[in-house]
């Protein structure tokens, strides 16, 4: 329950700068607000208004939005047997199946602990999320500049928060971490946004076929050219 | 305009397509243990991949090492090994980046 609104909360900042950066991209109001309260998927509504606002072709932003969702229907794949849920509330709660509400939900103990934590986090964040989008919006200029606050740091850290148990639990979570990691880094520069996230996906199913006695913590993205991994960065800054 | 309220709805439809696709695939798929398996690593996968290109690629496909981001995230870190709470980790991570871009 506390995880569900601290989430919200971290997510109602990140509304609050989905509003503001939405309408700095030339969409109306309530053209912001309806993408917030339909798409409800951060990472792909960000991706349509990063296409708009930069004047590119609108069919390959929405392509890239909704293969940025892709990863939400493995997620629902994972939560369709926790949640158990049929008929209407099926369609209901599949609006609401993403990274947050997975997140909180996998975290819990038990059955009843994922439903009660999907629900809250999905209520939560379906009201925070779309209040603050047009609270963004409307106020798209007040807002100043997020980093100044630290506030891009607050999503990699909720993520990490959530994840942390499971990831000191097992060794081969920590390791198909790694690989994950390693895999969307590496393909970042190289495959169209949404990709690499997607194709981290590899790094679980690389896992379940390795027997778990492998000490290294790379063995998972053996086998997984794709990235020559570096980071290297030219260090480009921008505020 | 009207392009762009085609491209709003056609987004939406394709995400909600995708979100509900995942929760009616039937679940004898999940009776093969490996995928039983598959499907459990897979938001650890995900989650964390999400995490590294929020923290090296946030608005783009550049690679940045942001500096006062990445310590942002090593101080949450630090606040994760000492067992702090969810929202002291959160505000320990925004407050180290914010504060070492005042002094930058």
């Amino acid at each position: 329950m506390r995880d569900a609104l601290s989430v919200g909360l971290a997510v109602g900042i990140s509304g609050l700068a989905f509003g503001a950066a939405a309408v700095a991209a030339g969409l109306t109001v309530p053209q912001a607000c309806a993408l917030s309260l339909l798409a409800f998927t951060g990472a792909s509504q960000f991706a349509l208004i990063g296409v708009i606002g930069g004047g590119g072709n609108l069919v390959s932003g929405a392509l890239g939005a909704v293969l940025l969702g892709g990863r939400n229907a493995l997620y629902g794949l994972r939560l369709a047997g926790l949640l158990r849920v049929r008929g209407a509330r099926r369609l209901a709660a599949a609006q609401v199946v993403i990274d947050e509400t997975t997140a909180v939900a996998t975290a819990q103990p038990g059955r009843d602990g994922a439903r009660i934590g999907f629900a809250v986090t999905a209520i939560t964040l379906y009201l925070t999320w779309n209040l603050t989008t047009l609270i963004g919006a409307l106020g798209a200029t007040g807002l100043g500049d997020p980093e100044a606050f630290g506030l891009d740091v607050l999503g990699p850290a909720a993520f990490l928060a959530l994840l942390w148990p499971r990831l000191t639990a097992g060794r081969t979570e920590a390791r198909v971490a790694a690989g994950a990691a390693v895999i969307a880094v590496g393909t970042t520069p190289l495959l169209p946004a949404g990709v690499p996230v997607m194709l981290a996906a590899t790094a679980a199913l690389i896992a379940i076929f390795l027997p778990g006695r492998r000490a290294a913590p790379g063995a998972v993205s053996d086998g997984f050219d794709g990235s020559d991994g570096s980071d290297g960065s030219d260090g480009k800054e921008r505020s | 305009m009207s392009g762009v309220w085609t491209a709003i709805l056609a987004t939406a439809a394709g995400c909600y397509l995708l979100k509900l696709g995942g929760l009616v695939t039937p679940q004898r798929v999940l009776e093969d243990p490996r995928v039983h398996r598959f499907t459990d690593l897979v938001p650890v996968a995900l989650l964390t991949a999400l995490i590294a290109v929020q923290a090296l690629a946030p608005e783009d496909r550049t690679l940045e090492l942001d500096g006062p981001r990445l310590a942002g995230l090593a101080a949450a870190v630090a606040a994760l090994l000492l067992r702090a709470p969810f929202l002291v980790v959160l505000v320990t991570g925004a407050a180290a980046a914010a504060g070492l871009r005042l002094l930058i």
